[in-house]
């Protein structure tokens, strides 16, 4: 479980986040929502230990981060696993490589056990094929997937994803959505993720926290949502005329 | 301003690449891989240039000499100290801030671009350790580029002064042991250790702290190299007053 306190973080004359808590629990998949420029960026790289709050705390299974010392920070970011929006795979490593790089660095296991491993993740994520080939050679799709791979060969506890969905078409999109979120209850992680898509917010937002100017305006379900009074929500989520239109039919309906 | 916040981030990066260093194992495959990218791999260009430059020098102080009470062996003499003093550490490395220097910045630029960076750091990685270190280590093989273009350059003005009819062997050879000072070769290796750690460091700087995208990779290779071969020509001169002056 991931507890966050009264964050604040500011660059300069930019105050960006202005006191944000809220709390992830293990075994869901919580989605971090809300417009360009909103903070959300911020806010995730804050949990990742990127970016050191200003103010307030965040624990994560009541370790305070800022009261670690750096191995003990460095220790806690080996259980973190991270897929980012563009990927972020090493493009000199094929994708066994790239999947096997964290146990290399970490483990004493040997090369068949990490074999083992990575033949083992690599599957789980629905890739069999793609060992041998370097990050260029496959798609966006296969690419994310590769990224979840390297993130989860660890046994991470916290999964942190930023916009996993971004340049997907809505199939592949869809499919990465079940599978973080089929991968988060088989292995009981705390997954937080930062995400434009509404489909994502649909179908997997079990918790949702939703980001405006720096602040936490709102915070509910996937089954909520459908039916906030909060303008600014409804204004984000419902942006298009088919959204508003889903959302009156299916009030309607439980009504 | 910015200059001094610049200088005292360079000191820091430097400090955080000697820390929580790097499993061996994989630690040496990267050095390894980075002698062969660094130093093995600029050694075609290095041997190409001295061979030619040695060549120009010889052939210059040739057709200077218009005296003939002058010894023909001045031709030697003079591209011996050209090479061995200034040519093969100082100018190889400004060639090296080009070659080595630009490949260093694009590289952890475009992984800085990329967010492989941060994956790394992430992962609990020392990416500072991890990506600058092996460089650090490579390139102290670089004394051994400048040996090799020291022996090129000599050889390509023997090569023009004789083959071009300005010097016979026998002068030329007379003029390359003419009261040759052993401590000159040993100024040039310090010169050449110590602009090898340049090459390897403010490159790295400059890719690591990056901040944009793709053209901001580019514009980040090019300052790179300005202001590594800015700082090889001022440490060039400080090193020569302590060592020689």
């Amino acid at each position: 479980m991931i507890e966050v306190d009264n964050i604040h973080k500011s660059f300069g004359e930019s105050h960006v986040l202005k006191g944000i808590s809220s709390n992830f629990e293990k075994g869901k998949t919580n989605l971090i929502i809300g417009q360009s420029g909103s903070g959300k960026t911020v806010f995730l790289k804050c949990l990742l230990g990127l970016f050191t709050p200003d103010e307030g705390t965040i624990s994560y299974d009541g370790k305070i981060y800022s009261e670690l010392s750096a191995s003990e920070q460095r220790n806690l970011r080996q259980e973190m696993g991270m897929v980012f929006q563009g990927s972020a795979l090493f493009d000199s490593m094929t994708v066994q490589g790239n999947v096997m790089f964290p146990l290399g660095m970490f483990t004493k296991q040997s090369k068949s056990e990490m074999q083992d491993r990575v033949d083992f993740v690599l599957k789980r994520v629905n890739l069999v094929d793609a060992h041998n080939k370097f990050p260029s050679e496959i798609s966006g799709g296969m690419q994310k997937r590769v990224a979840i791979a390297r993130a989860i060969v660890m046994n991470p506890k916290y999964l942190f994803c930023d916009e996993p969905n971004s340049g997907l078409d809505p199939k592949t999109a869809i499919l990465i959505d079940n599978l973080i979120h089929e991968i988060t209850q088989e292995y009981d992680i705390t997954t937080v993720i930062n995400t434009h898509d509404m489909n994502s917010v649909m179908e997997i937002g079990e918790k949702i926290i939703f980001l405006k100017n720096g602040l936490k305006e709102w915070e509910g379900s996937n089954k909520e949502i459908f039916k906030t009074d909060n303008e600014a929500v409804t204004d984000f989520v419902y942006s298009s005329e088919l959204f508003k239109k889903v959302r009156q039919m299916y009030i309607e309906e439980r009504n | 301003m910015n200059y001094l916040a610049s200088i005292g981030s360079y000191f820091i990066m430097i400090k955080e690449v000697f820390k929580k260093p790097t499993k061996w194992s994989i630690m040496k495959t990267l050095i390894l891989k980075e002698i062969d990218e660094l130093v093995y791999g600029s050694m075609g260009i290095i041997i190409f240039i001295s061979f030619f430059i040695g060549g120009v020098v010889s052939i210059q102080t040739a057709l200077n000499i218009t005296n003939p009470l002058i010894p023909r062996n001045l031709i030697g003499f003079a591209t011996r100290q050209s090479v061995i003093l200034e040519f093969a550490p100082t100018f190889t490395s400004i060639i090296m801030a080009g070659k080595v220097g630009s490949y260093i910045t694009s590289s952890i630029g475009t992984m800085r671009v990329t967010e492989q960076i941060d994956a790394l750091e992430i992962m609990g990685v020392n990416s500072l350790n991890y990506l600058v270190f092996p460089k650090i280590i490579a390139m102290l093989f670089y004394p051994f580029v400048i040996a090799i273009a020291m022996y090129v350059g000599i050889f390509g003005g023997w090569t023009a002064g004789v083959f071009g009819g300005f010097s016979s062997s026998a002068d030329f050879v007379e003029g390359l042991q003419l009261d040759f000072i052993p401590f000159h070769v040993t100024y040039s290796f310090v010169k050449s250790i110590v602009f090898a750690l340049i090459i390897a460091t403010i490159p790295s700087f400059h890719g690591y702290y990056m901040k944009g995208g793709a053209l901001e990779v580019g514009k980040a290779s090019t300052t790179a190299f300005v202001w590594t071969s800015v700082v090889i020509i001022i440490v060039n001169y400080i090193l020569t007053q302590l060592l020689l002056g």
